[in-house]
Parts: structure tokens; sequence; C-alpha cells
């Protein structure tokens, strides 16, 4: 590696000019009100951080239950609700909001934008999160939580068997539906139309891209699983009779529409990590990403194929040999761009110049954890083989291995990357580091030992198993191995706010990092950009400091340019559409005219504040 | 100069640099698919309506002819009625056109006058719709009678809640022409809702043709 020839600090624009239709608020106003991207990113990942916390500590405690047979810590009913609940969370309040939460602070940047496309259409979709997140978990208080599974199979959520938690799930994820659509929207447009001159599509970073490709499966994919979802609550409001076998339905509609959503939804889970780590292995590799094109087309190719290989999840259910043989095939193929990439960067590690601060560390361990986790998946793509491992602990082994060994780590991963960007100070590194440990220690203590429990025969979802079923062994196992990991989370929990306060300052470019996010300041100012950058190569940043004839040069006259301007509206908009779900939980528990008295209130509010919205200036 | 700098004074050359967008929420819009912010999030949208409507229409050919008891399909529909319905709704396409194509001559009066005319037709519509509806359950069939009945109520009423959303649309938008929000450089806003009204419609035209014309043909 040469020697710098220039400094990203010395890189000074003079002061931009910018034009606010509407004055600046400050304290709670300003969170509250705000439409810049980086704070709605860092709300999305507060939030989505606080419900990782919440999942593992259901699953603390349904580990505790499990860790000795015949236990009668808690019964069938509570351990059902505590399985949704903590899977429903970790999947659609924990993964995906932090991978919202990194989509939000680093997309604009990374292409060289002063924000996203439809700033006050990321806030509603902010705020319509929470409030889907909110109704989930007001379930708890009101009836008890949901306990069909997060599959949420008919008939168990029917009107028959599913508690009153079923209408605070069906509705609470149809809110969070109705949010990350228009979420993706927004990105997709962000980012094909509003990159820096020069960002040729190819030169647009690997995680930009595969935040491009999960905006497609997320637009594509949640619309089957919200039909489902509309069909359901009409079934339990209504009495329609969609799922309902004795007047003709068929359960497997909702599994068709369920999977068509679910198998692309673990894609827009793993896709964010694989960009993420893809950033972080050449940073400190020292190298450039081996085969970049070949990474982002590999993520694009799984994008397709995601859509399908839904079926690998029915093949006992029962679709007959045609279908199972092609949806066996499909998924097979999808493992290919996954083997692609895992060789890529295993090639961008091959020679490099290695140093393992935490960053690092998690983002190695992804690759065999996850890979190990992409082997068992393929075991299962055998259909015959799948008859045995289906609902067994070896699916529950397989998953875990991908979302927690694969999703998790890299989104630990970006979140001590990106710390010192967000924050403007470093995490420390000897607290990362014990955290990276315990964690990889407790998650494999606990889920490798699953897929053994699995081909021993051990059913998923089930609250309590017998002494002589010789499960014991690997049981305790799982419940120490949880304990690891809540110790590990407790130091990063700590690392995380007092890195905060009093963490080492970081200046623009603490990691010698290549593309756009480092050129600003740590943490970036409301406009990002002082100015236009302008791009020339894929990793425009390293080239400025490291090649000769490619340093990015300021203008010599200050920038004008209009920022969003701060609004209410997202939120009171998403509010009245809040109120639409809270009259269908009082037809929950008070039937009658509510429903409609409280939906007609709520959509006269959703017009009139669409209204305000669209006739405010910006 | 190099190969590099060359690009890079192309580039500041065409004034891609600092372009401060047009106000409301487009910012910097590099317009890099030669498209605007807002008419590439509404095609972005219709992608995913088209997946909604798919399964809906999926999910009643799923059932087709699998009801337990009730009325069919051929015992309710009156192709008469539904037809005229559905003339009203391809003529507002047309007028939807005409609203779209004077915004962009500047004839901002005039396209305010045809996207009232199309939201009046869309309002017909749905009239019809209710119509049909209400002549359906005195029939004998509801949303609980059977697998015929629910899937075609919400598959159609969701059609018809979209038709409603496009009608308040294109009350606001006519506003917004009116009050001159949207002046002739912004005649994309006008588009844009053109682009769903034509999309709300096409899909219509397939449950038409498919739930209702099919039926008859058989
Ligand atoms: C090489 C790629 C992969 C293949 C071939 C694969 C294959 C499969 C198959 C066949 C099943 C169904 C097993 C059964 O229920 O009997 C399954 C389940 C599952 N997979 Fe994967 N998978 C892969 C990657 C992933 C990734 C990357 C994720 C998430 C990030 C993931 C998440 C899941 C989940 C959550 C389930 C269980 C769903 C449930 O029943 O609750 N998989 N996988
Ligand atoms: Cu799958």
């Amino acid at each position: 590696m040469s020697a710098k020839l220039h400094d990203i600090e010395a890189l000074q624009a003079p002061e931009p000019h910018m034009h606010y239709e509407r004055p600046g608020k400050t304290g709670l106003m300003d969170w509250l009100t705000t439409v810049d991207h980086k704070k709605v990113g860092v709300v999305y990942w507060a939030a989505g951080a606080f419900f990782l916390l919440v999942g593992g500590l259901e699953a603390l405690l349904f580990r505790i239950q499990l860790a000795v047979p015949d236990n009668d810590f808690m019964g069938g009913e509570t351990f059902n609700g505590l399985v949704t609940m903590h899977a429903t969370t970790m999947v659609f309040l924990a993964i995906m909001p932090m991978t919202a939460g990194f989509a939000n602070f680093l997309v604009p940047l990374l292409i060289g934008a002063r924000d996203v496309a439809f700033p006050r259409l990321n806030a509603w979709s902010l705020w319509t999160f929470l409030g889907g997140a909110l109704v989930i978990n007001a379930s708890f208080l009101f009836g008890g939580p949901p306990a069909a599974g997060w599959t949420g199979y008919a008939p168990l959520t029917g009107p028959e068997f599913g508690g009153t938690g079923i209408d605070f799930w069906w509705s609470g994820l149809a809110l969070l539906s109705a949010s990350s659509m228009a979420a993706s929207i927004n990105f997709i447009v962000t980012i094909l139309n509003m990159r820096a001159p020069g960002m040729t599509l190819l030169r647009v970073p690997v995680l930009g891209w595969m935040m491009l490709v999960i905006q497609f499966l997320l637009a594509l994919s949640f619309p089957p699983v919200t039909v489902g979802l509309i069909l359901l609550g009409f079934d339990r409001m209504f009495g329609t009779t969609f799922y309902n076998v004795s007047m003709g339905g068929d359960p497997q509609l909702w599994q068709h529409l369920f999977w068509l959503f679910g198998h692309p939804e673990v894609y827009v889970l793993i896709l964010p990590a694989m960009g993420i780590v893809s950033e972080i292995l050449p940073v400190f590799a020292r190298r450039p990403l081996f085969g970049q094109t070949a990474v982002i087309f590999s993520g694009i190719f799984i994008g397709f194929v995601g859509f399908g290989v839904w079926a690998h999840h029915m093949f006992t259910a029962g679709m007959g040999p045609v279908a199972d043989a092609a949806f066996a095939a499909t998924t097979a193929i999808i493992a290919i761009p996954t083997g692609v990439k895992i060789f890529n960067w295993l090639g961008t590690l091959w020679g490099g110049k290695m140093t393992y601060p935490t960053p690092m560390l998690f983002a190695i361990a992804f690759i065999p954890i996850f890979t190990l986790g992409g082997l068992s998946g393929l075991m299962h793509a055998a259909a015959p083989l799948d008859l045995q491992q289906h609902d067994s602990y070896f699916v529950v082994a397989h998953f875990h291995y991908v979302l927690v060994g694969g999703a998790l780590l890299g989104l630990f991963a970006g979140t001590y990357f990106y710390f010192p960007k967000v924050t403007g100070r470093m995490m420390s590194d000897g607290l990362g580091k014990a955290h990276f440990w315990l964690f990889l220690i407790g998650m494999n203590i606990t889920f490798f030992p699953q897929h053994m429990l699995g081909n021993e025969g051990m059913p998923r979802r089930i609250y309590t198993y017998p002494a002589d079923a010789q499960w014991d062994l690997y049981n305790m196992l799982g419940t120490i191995g949880v304990i690891i990991m809540t110790v590990a989370m407790l130091i990063f929990v700590y690392n995380v706010i007092v890195s905060v306060k009093k963490g080492a300052i970081a200046g623009r470019d603490p990691w010698d990092a290549a593309t756009l996010e480092w050129l600003t300041e740590s943490p970036p100012k409301v406009q990002n950009f002082d100015f236009t950058p302008i791009v020339l190569s894929e990793r425009p940043v390293w080239d400025h400091k490291y090649t000769e004839g490619m340093e990015i040069i300021a203008p010599e006259k200050g920038e004008s340019f209009h920022m969003p301007s701060y609004s209410w509206k997202p939120m009171i908009s998403s509010g009245f559409v809040l109120m639409l779900i809270i009259g269908i939980l009082l037809n929950t528990f008070m039937p009658g005219n509510w429903l409609w008295i409280v939906a007609a209130l709520a959509a006269v509010g959703v017009v009139g504040s669409v209204w305000a919205w669209v006739s405010e200036p910006v | 100069m190099s190969a590099h700098a060359a690009e890079a004074a192309d580039l500041i050359d065409h004034g891609h640099a600092g372009d401060d967008g047009h106000g409301h929420d487009e910012l910097v819009e590099n317009n890099y698919m030669k498209v605007p912010n807002v008419k590439l999030a509404i095609w972005t949208f219709l992608g995913s309506e088209c997946m909604f409507f798919g399964s809906l229409i999926a999910t009643y050919f799923f059932y087709l002819d699998k009801s337990i008891g009730g009325l069919l399909p051929k015992e309710v529909f009156s192709i008469g009625i539904t037809s005229i319905s559905t003339f009203i709704l391809l003529t507002s396409s047309f007028t939807m056109a005409m609203a779209v194509d004077t915004a962009k001559s500047g004839l901002m009066s005039k396209s305010r006058n045809w996207l009232l005319i199309t939201a009046l037709c869309g309002a017909t519509f749905v009239g019809f719709q209710v119509y049909e509806f209400w002549h359906f359950v005195h029939l004998g069939l509801t949303l609980q009678t059977s697998l015929f009945g629910s899937t075609f109520y919400v598959m159609t009423g969701f059609h018809g809640a979209h038709v409603s959303v496009g009608v308040i649309w294109l009350l606001m938008v006519a506003k917004l022409v009116h009050s001159g929000k949207i002046p002739a450089e912004r005649a994309v806003f006008v588009e844009s809702a053109g682009l769903y009204w034509h999309f709300v419609d096409i899909v219509w035209i397939v449950i038409f043709t498919f739930v209702y014309l099919l039926e008859f043909a058989k």
C-alpha cells in the first residue's frame, strides 16, 4: 500500500446556502417532526435493538422451560405465545428495523445524496412501523399474545382456535407491511434516481446494491402476505370462508400466500448483512472486494430466484411429486449464487494485510457460520430428506445459523463499523471483542446441538419432552448457550450506551475506508455533503487518498440547495392509519358497530391529513 | 487530459452538480432513469399493486367452482349492467388521458375539468358496484355464503376501494390544479394520478373478462 496522497479531513468546501421552507426545531420536537433520513435511521436502529432484547428475553424464558425434561416452569399455552412472539419480534421488529436503520442512515450517504427521494414518506414509514410494533406487543396486555407460530398457519389462526392475540398479530403485521412497502418505493427511487453525478449503477457500493435488491423483494413479496392477512382478518371479523375447511376452504392457500412472501423475506434479512460484510472485509484486508461485479450480480440473481422457491417450505403439505421436484430444483439452484459470494469474500481475504478490530471479527465469523446454515438449507432442499427434517429441530438449527450467525452477526459487524459515522465516537474495542467471543461461543453451543436433536427426532414447538427421549444434554446446552448470549448482549448494550457519551472521538474516516459515506463529517451534517461529490470509480474516497489524478475536488463557490423541512404530517396521517387498526381491535373485544364508526373517522382523518400533507410547503 | 479528468469535466459541464430539485419532496434529482421521482415511485407502486391484485385474483381462481352450496356466478351476474359500468370506467381512461394531455400543453383549467369528469365517471362506477353488491345480497349471496361469495366480494370490493381512492386522488389533484399549485411545469403530478387511474382500469378489464365474461363462455 502506497502512502496517502491526500487526507479526507483536509477536504473543505465553502459554506453552502441551504433553503428551508420552515424553521428548525430542537429537542423532542426535532425527533417527532424530523424528516432527516439519518434521524429516521437512528430511531429504526434503536427500536430494532430494543426489540432484539425483548425477543431475546422471550427466548431466555422458553429456554428455561426446555432446559430439563418434564419441566413445569410454564404451560403449553404460555410457551406457544412466547415462541410465536419471539420469532415475530426477531424477524419483523428486530432484524428488519435494524436493517432499515442501516438503509436509512447509509443509503443516501453511500450514493452521495442529501436525503431520500421522499423524506416525509420516509418518516411516515417509521411511525407506521412503530405503530405496528406497538399493536403486536399490546397483545400481552389485552387477552394474551398470539400463539399460532410466526408462520400463522390456518386453521390455528382462525376464529375457532386463534385467540384474541391473533387479531393483534395480523393487524400489526398489516401495518408493518404498509410501512415496508412505502419504504421500498422510496428507496428504489432514491437509489435509482438520486445518485451523485458519475455514480453509474456499477459504481454503487455493494451495500447499496443489496439494499436496492431487498427493496424490490419487499415491494413485490409483501402484497401476497398482505392479501393473506386480509383474508384472515375477514374470516375472523366477518365470517368469510377463505380458510374454513367445512366450507371448502383450503389451509394451503395461506401457506402459499405466506411463503410467497416468506422466502423472499429471508433474503430481505440476509442480503443487507452480506452487503455490510462486503463493505467491511475489503477495508480491513486492505484490498478491493474480489469480483465486486460478481457479488452484485449474484445478489440480483438471488433476488430473482428467491421468488421461485417458496414451496420448499411445503414439501410435507402434499403438493405432489412434480411440484416437489420443481421446487427442490430451484432451491438447489439458489445455493449457487450464495456460493459465489462466499468465494468472493474468501478471495478478498486471500493475501490481504489483515487487521482484526471488532467489526472485522464479526465480518469474518459471518462467513463460516452463515455457510453452515446454507449447507443445512441445501440438505432440506432435497424433498425426500426434508420429509424427515421438516418441523424438527434440524430446521430450527438451519434458520438460526442463517439468521443469528448470518443476519445478526452482519448487523453487529455493521454496528461497530458505522457507529463512529453515526455518533462521531468509536465503540470500545475491548468490550466489542468480549461481546464477539461470548456471542459466537454462546450461539454455537445453543444451535449446533439442535442439528443432532432434530436428527434424533425432536419436533420444534413442543413445550416439554419426556426424560426417556434422551434429549436432555442437547437441550441443557441450548439453555446454557442462551445465557452466555444474554451476557454478551448486556456487554453490547453497555458498550453502546457508554460509547455514545465517552467513546474516543472519530474523525471523518476512522477506518481508512473507500466509499462516499466516509467523506462526510462524523456525525454528518444535515445536508450530508457540503458539495455534491463527483464519482469516478467504485472507490471514490480510497482513490482520493491513494490514486494519483483521482482526487475529489471541492468547488470554489458554496453550493445552494433546498432541504426538506420539519413536518408533523407523517406522524399524524400514520396515526389515523393506526386508528383504523384500533377500530379492528375494538371489534374483537366489543363486537358491534364500533368498527364502522372508528373506521369512518379514521378514513376521514387519513384523507384530511393527506390533503394537509400535499398542500404544505416542503 | 486523462479519461477520468475528462469524465469529471463532462459531469460538471452538464450542470449535474448542485441541481436543487423542484421543491416538494424531490431533493437533488439527478434523474438517472430519465423519469421524475414521482413517476418512478408510481411505477414501483403499481408493480407492488400487480402482486396485490394478482394474489386476490389468484385466490378467486384457486376457489373457482369449489363452493359448497350457495348461488353460482351465473345465477347472479348481470352482464348488461356490468357492461355499462365497465364502459363508463373505460371512458374515464379516455378523459384521464385528456386531462394529462391538456396539463402538458399548459391548458390547466381544461385539465381541471377533465379531471373532474374522470372523477365523476369513477364515482358512477363505484355507485354501480354498490348497487350490484346490494342486489346480490338480496338474491342471497353474502360474504359468508360460500367461497364464491367470499372471494367475489373481497376481490371486487378491493378494486372498488381502489377506484374510490382514485376518485379522492383526482379531486385533490383537480383542486391543486385549480389553485395553481400544480402549474404546467408540474404536470407530472397529473400524469402520475393518471398512471394509477389507468392501472385500476386495466385491473377491472382483467376482472370483467376473466371473472364475468368467461363465466358465460363456458
Ligand atoms: C442456501 C440457501 C438456503 C436454502 C437452500 C434453504 C432452504 C430451506 C428449506 C428447504 C427450508 C424448509 C425446511 C422445512 O421446514 O422443512 C428452510 C427453512 C427456513 N429457512 Fe432456509 N434456506 C437457505 C437460506 C436461508 C437464509 C439465508 C435464511 C434467512 C436469512 C433462511 C431462513 C429460513 C427460515 C426462517 C426457515 C424456517 C421457516 C419456518 O418454518 O419457520 N434460509 N430453508
Ligand atoms: Cu425458504
